[in-house]
Protein backbone atom coordinates (compact mmCIF):
# COMPACT_ATOMS: atom_id res chain seq x y z
CA UNK A 1 0.00 0.00 0.00
CA UNK A 2 3.02 2.31 -0.48
CA UNK A 3 3.22 5.03 -3.26
CA UNK A 4 4.49 2.23 -5.83
CA UNK A 5 0.90 0.75 -7.02
CA UNK A 6 -0.41 4.16 -8.47
CA UNK A 7 2.70 3.98 -10.35
CA UNK A 8 2.56 0.78 -11.40
CA UNK A 9 -0.98 0.88 -12.72
CA UNK A 10 -0.14 4.01 -14.40
CA UNK A 11 2.36 1.74 -16.08
CA UNK A 12 -0.27 -0.81 -16.90
CA UNK A 13 -2.24 1.17 -18.91
CA UNK A 14 0.23 3.08 -20.46
CA UNK A 15 1.15 -0.30 -21.78
CA UNK A 16 -2.00 -1.69 -22.74
CA UNK A 17 -2.64 1.68 -24.53
CA UNK A 18 0.49 1.64 -26.35
CA UNK A 19 0.87 -1.65 -27.77
CA UNK A 20 -3.66 -1.60 -28.88
CA UNK A 21 -3.04 1.39 -31.02
CA UNK A 22 -0.15 -0.43 -33.17
CA UNK A 23 -0.23 1.77 -35.90
CA UNK A 24 1.30 4.16 -33.93
CA UNK A 25 3.84 2.14 -32.95
CA UNK A 26 4.47 1.00 -36.34
CA UNK A 27 4.63 4.14 -37.74
CA UNK A 28 7.82 5.73 -36.69
CA UNK A 29 9.73 2.41 -37.00
CA UNK A 30 8.32 2.09 -40.55
CA UNK A 31 9.31 5.37 -40.91
CA UNK A 32 13.02 5.01 -39.55
CA UNK A 33 13.80 1.93 -41.75
CA UNK A 34 12.75 4.01 -44.84
CA UNK A 35 15.11 7.07 -44.51
CA UNK A 36 17.82 4.25 -43.94
CA UNK A 37 16.45 2.72 -47.39
CA UNK A 38 16.95 6.27 -49.05
CA UNK A 39 20.42 6.89 -48.31
CA UNK A 40 21.96 4.15 -50.39
CA UNK A 41 19.84 5.02 -53.40
CA UNK A 42 20.62 8.72 -52.78
CA UNK A 43 24.13 8.39 -52.37
CA UNK A 44 24.86 4.96 -54.25
CA UNK A 45 25.22 1.49 -53.63
CA UNK A 46 28.76 1.11 -52.75
CA UNK A 47 30.01 -1.07 -49.71
CA UNK A 48 32.94 1.06 -48.13
CA UNK A 49 30.57 4.49 -49.25
CA UNK A 50 27.58 2.45 -46.76
CA UNK A 51 29.65 1.88 -43.72
CA UNK A 52 31.32 4.98 -43.93
CA UNK A 53 28.37 6.62 -43.63
CA UNK A 54 26.03 3.72 -41.66
CA UNK A 55 26.60 5.15 -37.77
CA UNK A 56 25.23 8.49 -39.14
CA UNK A 57 22.56 8.02 -41.20
CA UNK A 58 21.16 5.69 -38.60
CA UNK A 59 21.40 8.14 -35.84
CA UNK A 60 20.06 10.46 -37.40
CA UNK A 61 17.32 8.90 -38.60
CA UNK A 62 16.90 7.36 -35.17
CA UNK A 63 16.79 11.14 -33.87
CA UNK A 64 13.79 12.19 -36.82
CA UNK A 65 11.41 9.54 -36.10
CA UNK A 66 11.93 10.05 -32.12
CA UNK A 67 11.35 13.65 -33.61
CA UNK A 68 8.03 12.14 -35.20
CA UNK A 69 6.80 9.49 -32.46
CA UNK A 70 6.96 12.40 -29.28
CA UNK A 71 5.34 14.59 -30.46
CA UNK A 72 1.96 12.12 -29.39
CA UNK A 73 3.64 11.54 -26.40
CA UNK A 74 1.82 13.57 -23.91
CA UNK A 75 -1.01 14.51 -26.39
CA UNK A 76 -3.71 12.28 -25.84
CA UNK A 77 -2.95 12.28 -21.88
CA UNK A 78 -3.44 16.29 -22.22
CA UNK A 79 -6.74 16.58 -24.08
CA UNK A 80 -8.45 13.81 -21.86
CA UNK A 81 -7.86 15.32 -18.85
CA UNK A 82 -5.81 12.31 -17.32
CA UNK A 83 -1.96 14.29 -17.25
CA UNK A 84 -4.34 16.75 -14.96
CA UNK A 85 -5.54 14.28 -12.67
CA UNK A 86 -2.14 12.80 -12.25
CA UNK A 87 -1.24 16.33 -11.48
CA UNK A 88 -4.15 16.41 -8.83
CA UNK A 89 -3.19 13.01 -7.15
CA UNK A 90 -1.03 12.36 -4.26
CA UNK A 91 1.22 10.76 -6.06
CA UNK A 92 4.43 12.49 -7.54
CA UNK A 93 4.23 13.97 -11.32
CA UNK A 94 7.44 13.58 -11.74
CA UNK A 95 7.59 10.17 -11.33
CA UNK A 96 4.67 9.48 -12.87
CA UNK A 97 6.05 11.73 -16.09
CA UNK A 98 8.97 9.17 -15.89
CA UNK A 99 6.85 6.26 -15.71
CA UNK A 100 5.40 7.46 -19.40
CA UNK A 101 8.35 8.64 -20.55
CA UNK A 102 9.58 5.10 -20.17
CA UNK A 103 6.51 3.22 -21.54
CA UNK A 104 6.65 5.25 -24.34
CA UNK A 105 10.68 4.26 -24.89
CA UNK A 106 9.46 0.67 -24.64
CA UNK A 107 6.97 1.50 -27.37
CA UNK A 108 9.12 3.50 -29.56
CA UNK A 109 12.77 2.82 -29.52
CA UNK A 110 12.93 -0.97 -27.76
CA UNK A 111 11.57 -1.98 -31.34
CA UNK A 112 14.08 -0.10 -33.55
CA UNK A 113 17.00 -1.54 -31.02
CA UNK A 114 15.30 -5.15 -32.53
CA UNK A 115 15.36 -4.19 -36.04
CA UNK A 116 19.02 -2.47 -36.29
CA UNK A 117 20.75 -5.83 -37.56
CA UNK A 118 19.03 -5.88 -40.56
CA UNK A 119 20.07 -2.33 -40.70
CA UNK A 120 23.39 -3.39 -40.01
CA UNK A 121 22.90 -5.71 -43.18
CA UNK A 122 21.54 -2.75 -45.20
CA UNK A 123 24.62 -0.52 -44.45
CA UNK A 124 27.16 -2.78 -44.82
CA UNK A 125 28.09 -2.52 -40.72
CA UNK A 126 31.00 -4.92 -39.28
CA UNK A 127 30.18 -6.99 -36.42
CA UNK A 128 32.10 -4.73 -34.44
CA UNK A 129 30.70 -1.87 -35.41
CA UNK A 130 26.87 -3.33 -35.30
CA UNK A 131 27.62 -3.81 -31.18
CA UNK A 132 28.73 -0.41 -30.73
CA UNK A 133 25.62 0.78 -32.27
CA UNK A 134 23.81 -1.22 -30.11
CA UNK A 135 24.95 -0.09 -27.13
CA UNK A 136 25.24 3.55 -28.42
CA UNK A 137 21.48 2.96 -29.52
CA UNK A 138 20.24 1.34 -25.87
CA UNK A 139 22.25 4.06 -23.89
CA UNK A 140 21.38 6.84 -25.96
CA UNK A 141 17.73 6.44 -26.96
CA UNK A 142 16.20 6.63 -23.12
CA UNK A 143 18.75 10.42 -22.92
CA UNK A 144 16.32 11.04 -26.49
CA UNK A 145 12.95 10.71 -24.77
CA UNK A 146 13.96 12.03 -21.45
CA UNK A 147 15.31 15.49 -22.68
CA UNK A 148 12.69 15.54 -25.86
CA UNK A 149 9.97 14.95 -22.98
CA UNK A 150 10.64 18.53 -21.63
CA UNK A 151 9.73 20.72 -24.93
CA UNK A 152 7.17 17.56 -25.43
CA UNK A 153 5.47 18.78 -21.98
CA UNK A 154 5.95 22.36 -23.20
CA UNK A 155 4.77 22.62 -26.40
CA UNK A 156 1.45 19.94 -25.64
CA UNK A 157 -1.08 22.63 -25.08
CA UNK A 158 0.17 24.32 -28.76
CA UNK A 159 -2.01 23.45 -31.84
CA UNK A 160 0.60 23.11 -34.57
CA UNK A 161 3.58 21.56 -32.05
CA UNK A 162 5.63 19.07 -34.45
CA UNK A 163 8.19 21.55 -36.72
CA UNK A 164 8.58 23.76 -32.97
CA UNK A 165 9.55 20.39 -31.36
CA UNK A 166 12.13 20.02 -34.33
CA UNK A 167 13.74 23.36 -34.16
CA UNK A 168 13.95 23.14 -30.02
CA UNK A 169 15.25 19.73 -29.99
CA UNK A 170 17.68 19.27 -33.07
CA UNK A 171 20.19 21.79 -31.80
CA UNK A 172 19.61 20.09 -27.98
CA UNK A 173 20.66 16.09 -29.82
CA UNK A 174 24.07 17.20 -31.16
CA UNK A 175 26.47 16.13 -28.35
CA UNK A 176 24.86 12.62 -28.49
CA UNK A 177 24.55 12.31 -32.08
CA UNK A 178 28.65 13.17 -32.18
CA UNK A 179 29.21 10.99 -29.25
CA UNK A 180 27.24 7.86 -30.51
CA UNK A 181 28.64 8.10 -34.12
CA UNK A 182 32.04 8.60 -32.80
CA UNK A 183 31.65 5.31 -30.69
CA UNK A 184 30.64 3.47 -34.23
CA UNK A 185 34.19 4.95 -35.77
CA UNK A 186 36.21 4.16 -33.24
CA UNK A 187 34.71 0.48 -33.30
CA UNK A 188 35.06 0.47 -37.31
CA UNK A 189 38.61 1.24 -36.71
CA UNK A 190 38.85 -1.45 -34.11
CA UNK A 191 39.73 1.11 -31.29
CA UNK A 192 38.37 1.17 -27.76
CA UNK A 193 34.68 3.30 -27.26
CA UNK A 194 34.15 2.64 -23.75
CA UNK A 195 34.99 6.42 -23.27
CA UNK A 196 32.00 7.85 -25.68
CA UNK A 197 29.74 5.19 -24.01
CA UNK A 198 31.08 6.22 -20.63
CA UNK A 199 30.04 9.93 -21.82
CA UNK A 200 26.70 8.86 -23.02
CA UNK A 201 26.33 7.04 -19.79
CA UNK A 202 26.86 10.35 -17.56
CA UNK A 203 24.46 12.24 -19.61
CA UNK A 204 22.08 9.50 -19.23
CA UNK A 205 22.33 9.26 -15.71
CA UNK A 206 22.65 13.33 -15.04
CA UNK A 207 19.11 13.39 -17.56
CA UNK A 208 17.34 10.97 -14.98
CA UNK A 209 18.48 12.74 -12.27
CA UNK A 210 17.00 16.19 -13.51
CA UNK A 211 14.50 15.89 -16.20
CA UNK A 212 11.83 14.38 -14.23
CA UNK A 213 11.47 17.95 -12.34
CA UNK A 214 11.47 19.67 -15.71
CA UNK A 215 8.49 17.84 -17.34
CA UNK A 216 6.69 17.93 -14.91
CA UNK A 217 7.04 21.76 -14.06
CA UNK A 218 6.55 22.18 -17.85
CA UNK A 219 3.02 20.30 -17.50
CA UNK A 220 2.13 22.67 -14.83
CA UNK A 221 2.79 25.39 -17.34
CA UNK A 222 0.80 23.87 -19.68
CA UNK A 223 -2.12 23.39 -17.67
CA UNK A 224 -1.75 27.05 -16.60
CA UNK B 1 18.46 38.79 0.60
CA UNK B 2 16.58 40.45 -2.46
CA UNK B 3 15.10 42.41 -1.30
CA UNK B 4 16.23 45.30 -2.81
CA UNK B 5 15.82 43.87 -6.29
CA UNK B 6 11.76 43.25 -5.51
CA UNK B 7 10.57 46.42 -6.27
CA UNK B 8 11.57 46.03 -9.91
CA UNK B 9 9.53 43.09 -10.30
CA UNK B 10 6.46 45.96 -11.12
CA UNK B 11 6.97 46.98 -14.50
CA UNK B 12 6.55 51.03 -13.56
CA UNK B 13 9.84 50.41 -11.46
CA UNK B 14 11.52 48.61 -14.36
CA UNK B 15 10.78 51.04 -16.90
CA UNK B 16 12.03 54.04 -14.82
CA UNK B 17 14.96 52.01 -14.08
CA UNK B 18 15.83 51.74 -17.60
CA UNK B 19 15.57 54.82 -17.93
CA UNK B 20 17.85 55.56 -15.37
CA UNK B 21 20.25 52.85 -16.90
CA UNK B 22 20.06 53.76 -20.61
CA UNK B 23 22.51 57.10 -20.73
CA UNK B 24 25.11 54.88 -19.21
CA UNK B 25 25.13 52.36 -21.86
CA UNK B 26 24.15 54.75 -24.75
CA UNK B 27 27.56 56.82 -23.75
CA UNK B 28 29.73 53.38 -23.13
CA UNK B 29 28.70 51.85 -26.73
CA UNK B 30 28.89 55.37 -28.46
CA UNK B 31 32.34 56.10 -27.34
CA UNK B 32 33.63 52.39 -27.19
CA UNK B 33 32.61 51.81 -30.61
CA UNK B 34 33.80 54.72 -32.23
CA UNK B 35 37.03 54.79 -30.44
CA UNK B 36 37.85 50.55 -30.73
CA UNK B 37 36.68 50.38 -34.35
CA UNK B 38 38.80 53.56 -35.67
CA UNK B 39 41.40 53.22 -33.75
CA UNK B 40 41.07 49.47 -35.17
CA UNK B 41 40.66 49.63 -38.29
CA UNK B 42 42.79 53.14 -39.21
CA UNK B 43 46.19 53.36 -36.50
CA UNK B 44 46.60 49.69 -35.40
CA UNK B 45 49.33 48.04 -37.23
CA UNK B 46 48.91 45.27 -39.54
CA UNK B 47 49.33 41.82 -39.00
CA UNK B 48 52.93 40.11 -40.20
CA UNK B 49 50.74 37.18 -41.53
CA UNK B 50 47.31 38.20 -41.84
CA UNK B 51 48.15 41.74 -43.56
CA UNK B 52 45.14 43.93 -43.14
CA UNK B 53 42.37 41.50 -43.19
CA UNK B 54 43.21 40.49 -39.82
CA UNK B 55 40.97 44.30 -38.71
CA UNK B 56 37.94 42.09 -38.96
CA UNK B 57 38.39 40.90 -35.54
CA UNK B 58 37.29 44.03 -33.91
CA UNK B 59 34.04 43.42 -34.97
CA UNK B 60 34.58 39.65 -35.46
CA UNK B 61 35.72 38.40 -31.72
CA UNK B 62 33.37 41.16 -29.37
CA UNK B 63 30.68 39.30 -30.98
CA UNK B 64 31.67 35.90 -30.82
CA UNK B 65 33.04 36.45 -26.94
CA UNK B 66 29.32 38.38 -26.00
CA UNK B 67 27.00 35.97 -27.89
CA UNK B 68 27.66 33.27 -25.27
CA UNK B 69 27.38 35.77 -22.68
CA UNK B 70 24.08 36.86 -23.34
CA UNK B 71 22.44 33.97 -23.66
CA UNK B 72 23.89 33.16 -19.92
CA UNK B 73 22.28 36.82 -19.69
CA UNK B 74 19.36 35.74 -20.69
CA UNK B 75 19.10 32.12 -19.26
CA UNK B 76 19.37 33.88 -15.82
CA UNK B 77 16.74 36.27 -16.67
CA UNK B 78 14.75 32.98 -17.30
CA UNK B 79 15.82 31.60 -13.66
CA UNK B 80 14.77 34.69 -12.37
CA UNK B 81 11.50 34.72 -13.37
CA UNK B 82 10.70 31.01 -12.38
CA UNK B 83 11.57 31.35 -9.22
CA UNK B 84 10.66 34.72 -8.41
CA UNK B 85 7.49 34.63 -10.55
CA UNK B 86 8.16 38.03 -12.38
CA UNK B 87 6.61 39.23 -15.63
CA UNK B 88 9.35 41.63 -16.11
CA UNK B 89 12.44 39.27 -15.60
CA UNK B 90 10.61 36.90 -18.48
CA UNK B 91 10.13 40.25 -20.49
CA UNK B 92 13.64 41.31 -20.13
CA UNK B 93 14.93 37.78 -21.02
CA UNK B 94 13.22 38.19 -24.47
CA UNK B 95 14.04 41.57 -24.42
CA UNK B 96 17.72 39.85 -24.84
CA UNK B 97 17.08 36.91 -27.03
CA UNK B 98 17.04 39.24 -30.63
CA UNK B 99 19.98 40.76 -29.93
CA UNK B 100 21.99 37.69 -29.06
CA UNK B 101 20.68 36.18 -32.20
CA UNK B 102 21.92 39.07 -33.96
CA UNK B 103 25.13 39.02 -32.39
CA UNK B 104 25.66 35.12 -33.01
CA UNK B 105 24.59 36.17 -36.75
CA UNK B 106 27.15 38.67 -36.50
CA UNK B 107 30.36 36.62 -35.13
CA UNK B 108 28.92 34.25 -38.06
CA UNK B 109 28.88 36.75 -41.22
CA UNK B 110 32.35 37.88 -40.09
CA UNK B 111 33.45 34.83 -39.70
CA UNK B 112 32.69 33.76 -42.66
CA UNK B 113 34.30 37.00 -44.47
CA UNK B 114 37.19 36.76 -42.38
CA UNK B 115 37.69 32.49 -43.52
CA UNK B 116 37.31 33.35 -47.14
CA UNK B 117 40.52 35.03 -47.61
CA UNK B 118 42.51 33.06 -44.69
CA UNK B 119 41.32 29.60 -44.79
CA UNK B 120 40.61 29.94 -48.73
CA UNK B 121 36.83 28.82 -47.40
CA UNK B 122 33.51 30.88 -46.35
CA UNK B 123 32.33 28.03 -44.03
CA UNK B 124 34.44 24.68 -42.45
CA UNK B 125 32.47 22.69 -40.66
CA UNK B 126 35.35 23.10 -37.62
CA UNK B 127 34.33 23.08 -34.00
CA UNK B 128 34.24 27.07 -32.95
CA UNK B 129 31.93 27.69 -36.27
CA UNK B 130 29.88 24.89 -35.45
CA UNK B 131 28.83 25.89 -31.99
CA UNK B 132 28.34 29.11 -32.67
CA UNK B 133 25.68 28.07 -35.71
CA UNK B 134 23.98 25.75 -33.18
CA UNK B 135 24.23 28.83 -30.69
CA UNK B 136 22.17 30.23 -33.18
CA UNK B 137 19.66 27.83 -33.38
CA UNK B 138 19.20 27.50 -29.56
CA UNK B 139 18.35 31.61 -29.85
CA UNK B 140 15.86 30.84 -32.63
CA UNK B 141 14.22 27.95 -31.32
CA UNK B 142 13.47 30.06 -28.05
CA UNK B 143 12.41 32.84 -29.75
CA UNK B 144 10.29 30.73 -31.72
CA UNK B 145 8.48 29.10 -28.71
CA UNK B 146 8.09 32.20 -27.35
CA UNK B 147 6.41 33.30 -30.23
CA UNK B 148 3.86 30.40 -30.60
CA UNK B 149 2.01 30.87 -27.26
CA UNK B 150 -0.75 33.71 -26.98
CA UNK B 151 -0.32 33.89 -22.87
CA UNK B 152 2.89 35.71 -22.21
CA UNK B 153 3.30 34.17 -19.18
CA UNK B 154 3.39 31.09 -19.77
CA UNK B 155 5.62 31.83 -23.34
CA UNK B 156 7.59 33.26 -20.32
CA UNK B 157 7.81 30.34 -18.58
CA UNK B 158 8.09 27.89 -21.29
CA UNK B 159 10.91 29.69 -23.04
CA UNK B 160 12.50 30.14 -19.80
CA UNK B 161 12.86 26.34 -18.94
CA UNK B 162 13.72 25.93 -22.67
CA UNK B 163 16.72 28.34 -22.15
CA UNK B 164 17.85 26.74 -18.99
CA UNK B 165 18.09 23.59 -20.74
CA UNK B 166 19.88 25.21 -23.39
CA UNK B 167 22.10 26.61 -20.74
CA UNK B 168 23.20 23.49 -19.15
CA UNK B 169 23.57 21.67 -22.65
CA UNK B 170 25.65 24.70 -24.25
CA UNK B 171 29.15 23.38 -22.53
CA UNK B 172 28.21 19.79 -23.37
CA UNK B 173 28.10 21.18 -27.41
CA UNK B 174 30.98 23.71 -26.80
CA UNK B 175 33.60 20.48 -25.54
CA UNK B 176 31.35 17.91 -28.18
CA UNK B 177 32.33 19.61 -30.89
CA UNK B 178 35.66 20.31 -29.88
CA UNK B 179 36.61 17.16 -29.94
CA UNK B 180 34.89 16.41 -33.08
CA UNK B 181 37.39 18.88 -34.94
CA UNK B 182 39.42 22.07 -34.73
CA UNK B 183 40.71 24.05 -36.93
CA UNK B 184 39.84 28.00 -35.63
CA UNK B 185 42.93 29.65 -34.31
CA UNK B 186 43.01 28.84 -30.60
CA UNK B 187 41.42 31.81 -27.90
CA UNK B 188 43.90 34.72 -28.29
CA UNK B 189 43.47 37.41 -25.41
CA UNK B 190 41.24 35.06 -22.95
CA UNK B 191 44.34 32.81 -21.88
CA UNK B 192 45.55 33.83 -18.36
CA UNK B 193 49.05 35.64 -18.17
CA UNK B 194 50.75 36.78 -21.31
CA UNK B 195 48.14 37.33 -24.06
CA UNK B 196 48.96 36.14 -27.86
CA UNK B 197 48.70 39.38 -29.14
CA UNK B 198 50.87 42.51 -29.19
CA UNK B 199 49.30 45.32 -26.96
CA UNK B 200 48.92 47.89 -29.69
CA UNK B 201 46.39 45.69 -31.37
CA UNK B 202 44.47 44.40 -27.75
CA UNK B 203 43.89 47.96 -26.60
CA UNK B 204 41.79 48.47 -29.40
CA UNK B 205 40.00 45.53 -29.58
CA UNK B 206 39.28 45.53 -25.50
CA UNK B 207 38.00 49.10 -26.31
CA UNK B 208 35.64 47.28 -28.84
CA UNK B 209 34.70 45.07 -26.68
CA UNK B 210 33.51 47.10 -23.78
CA UNK B 211 31.62 49.14 -26.87
CA UNK B 212 29.83 46.15 -27.77
CA UNK B 213 28.88 45.61 -24.27
CA UNK B 214 27.51 49.14 -23.95
CA UNK B 215 25.82 48.44 -27.46
CA UNK B 216 23.98 45.31 -26.36
CA UNK B 217 22.94 47.01 -22.78
CA UNK B 218 21.30 49.60 -25.07
CA UNK B 219 19.29 47.60 -27.54
CA UNK B 220 18.42 45.63 -24.55
CA UNK B 221 17.21 48.11 -22.69
CA UNK B 222 14.91 49.91 -25.37
CA UNK B 223 13.54 46.39 -26.51
CA UNK B 224 12.69 45.86 -22.44
CA UNK B 225 10.95 49.50 -22.97
CA UNK B 226 8.64 48.76 -25.64
CA UNK B 227 7.80 45.47 -24.01
CA UNK B 228 7.15 46.87 -20.90
CA UNK B 229 4.54 49.59 -23.07
CA UNK B 230 2.96 46.99 -25.39
CA UNK B 231 1.82 44.98 -22.51
CA UNK B 232 1.19 47.33 -19.87
CA UNK B 233 -0.68 49.54 -22.46
CA UNK B 234 -3.99 49.72 -20.25
CA UNK B 235 -2.37 50.93 -17.41
CA UNK B 236 -2.73 54.24 -16.72
CA UNK B 237 1.29 55.09 -15.97
CA UNK B 238 1.77 54.27 -19.32
CA UNK B 239 -1.53 55.80 -20.65
CA UNK B 240 -0.45 59.05 -18.83
CA UNK B 241 3.51 58.70 -20.11
CA UNK B 242 2.00 58.25 -23.48
CA UNK B 243 -0.31 61.38 -23.36
CA UNK B 244 2.28 63.54 -21.83
CA UNK B 245 4.63 62.53 -24.56
CA UNK B 246 2.37 63.26 -27.18
CA UNK B 247 1.86 66.72 -25.73
CA UNK B 248 5.04 67.53 -26.07
CA UNK B 249 4.89 66.27 -29.52
CA UNK B 250 2.33 68.79 -30.08
CA UNK B 251 3.97 71.31 -28.35
CA UNK B 252 7.32 71.12 -30.48
CA UNK B 253 5.20 70.93 -33.44
CA UNK B 254 3.15 74.09 -32.66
Amino acid sequence: MSRTSPLFSIMRRDLVLAFRQKNELLQPLLFFVMVITLFPLGIGPGPETLQKIGPGVIWVAAILSALLGMDKLFRDDFNDGSLEQLQLSNISLAWGMFIKVFVHWCGAFLPLLLISPLLALFLNLTPPMYWALIFTLALGTPLLSLVGAIAVALTVGLQRGGVLLSLLLIPVFIPLLIFATSAVDSAAMGLNYLPQLAIIGAMLCFAIAITPFAMSYAIRVSHH
Amino acid sequence: MFTWLHPYAKTERAYALCNTLLPYFLVTAIVGLVVGIIWGLLFAPSDYQQGDSFRIIYIHVPSAILSMSTYVAMAAAGFVGLVWQWKTAYMSMMAIAPVGAILTFISLFTGAAWGKPMWGTWWIWDARLTSQLILFFLYLGIMALYAAFSDKTQAGKSAAIMALVGVINIPIIHFSVEWWNTLHQGATITKFGQPSIASSMLWPLLISIAGFIGLIGTLTLMNLKNQILRREINRPWVTELLTTKEMNVNKEAN
